[in-house]
């Protein structure tokens, strides 16, 4: 049985020591983002530059999310969503960094500048 | 109890508390409020856990399948049901496998159900939205994954040693 629990220590250690190392590895190569961009389904429906605050209306496969800009952060405000997961996800501003709203198939994704490149 | 034997009829009138306990454990979890989206407690796990140990993989993989049909049915969306569907199958195969090796207990089979789960998940997002962004989500997950895991498999681990087998 002790056997055992060494391990059960060693494979809870693993999970740590990959969640640990992929998180390090994120951090490392993040950079300053310039550009949130929409998508719906997969494609890419708009572009909103972070230096601009503004709040629109976006149309989701079922519904809509309200998605804000400001302070160099976007994040959703309010969604007719079933889970709101869009809306706890909070402010993003990082390049890579997403929000999520599944039940409309609605992704906001962040860029970095840099002639518009696609990360 | 003088009849110990384990009768088809007892069988499935086991399995089926299994079931209706997996599904009260998931309506259950919904209520609780979690810090970050996708964090999860995975309750439903713990009858996972018991029902592979005690029946084997087949009817652990059987009581999960109809736990997440209904509950999608009863609570979700066919989103939700892609999404639990992978969680859940993936996390039983990764158990299974686990359990077989021997080297395990309840405890560690529970943390990679527990991991794999939400791997499953964010799997079918990366195929639902077509995107590997949200693969930035799974140390995140990686770890709370693993945190209910023993927390389940704790649970799982007292349980198995203190109802009597059947």
């Amino acid at each position: 049985m002790k056997k055992k629990l060494l391990w059960d220590a060693a494979l809870l250690l693993l999970c740590l020591c990959l969640a640990g190392g992929f998180l390090l590895w994120d951090a490392l190569g993040r950079a300053e983002g310039a550009v949130a961009v929409v998508s719906v389904d997969g494609v890419e429906v708009a572009r909103y530059p972070l230096d601009v605050p503004c709040e629109v209306v976006l149309h989701g496969t079922d519904g809509e999310n309200v998605l804000v800009i400001e302070d160099g952060c976007a994040f959703i405000r309010e969604a007719d969503c079933p889970d709101k997961v869009c809306v706890r996800t909070g402010k993003i501003r990082w390049e890579g960094e997403t929000i999520v709203c599944l039940p409309h198939r609605l992704m906001v994704r962040i860029a970095g500048g840099e002639g518009g490149v696609d990360g | 109890m003088t009849d110990k034997k384990r009768t088809p009829a007892r069988r499935a009138a086991f399995l089926g508390a299994m079931t209706a306990l997996a599904l009260i454990l998931s309506y259950v979890e919904s209520f609780v409020p979690m810090p970050l989206p996708g964090v999860k407690l995975g309750l439903a796990n713990l009858v996972a856990v018991f029902v592979l140990y005690r029946e084997g993989v087949l009817r652990a993989a059987g009581v999960s399948l109809i736990r997440v049909l209904l509950s999608s049915l009863l609570f979700g969306s066919t989103v939700s049901l892609a999404y639990s569907l992978a969680g859940a199958a993936l996390s039983i195969a990764v158990m299974a496998c686990l359990r077989r090796t021997d080297r395990f207990s309840p405890l560690g089979v529970s943390i990679a159900g527990g991991v794999m789960h939400n791997a499953g998940q964010i799997i079918v997002c990366c195929i639902l939205l077509d995107t590997a962004a949200v693969a930035a989500y799974l140390p995140i997950l990686t770890v709370s994954g693993a945190v209910a895991g023993v927390a389940i498999g704790a649970l799982a681990a007292l349980l198995l040693s203190r109802i009597p087998k059947k």
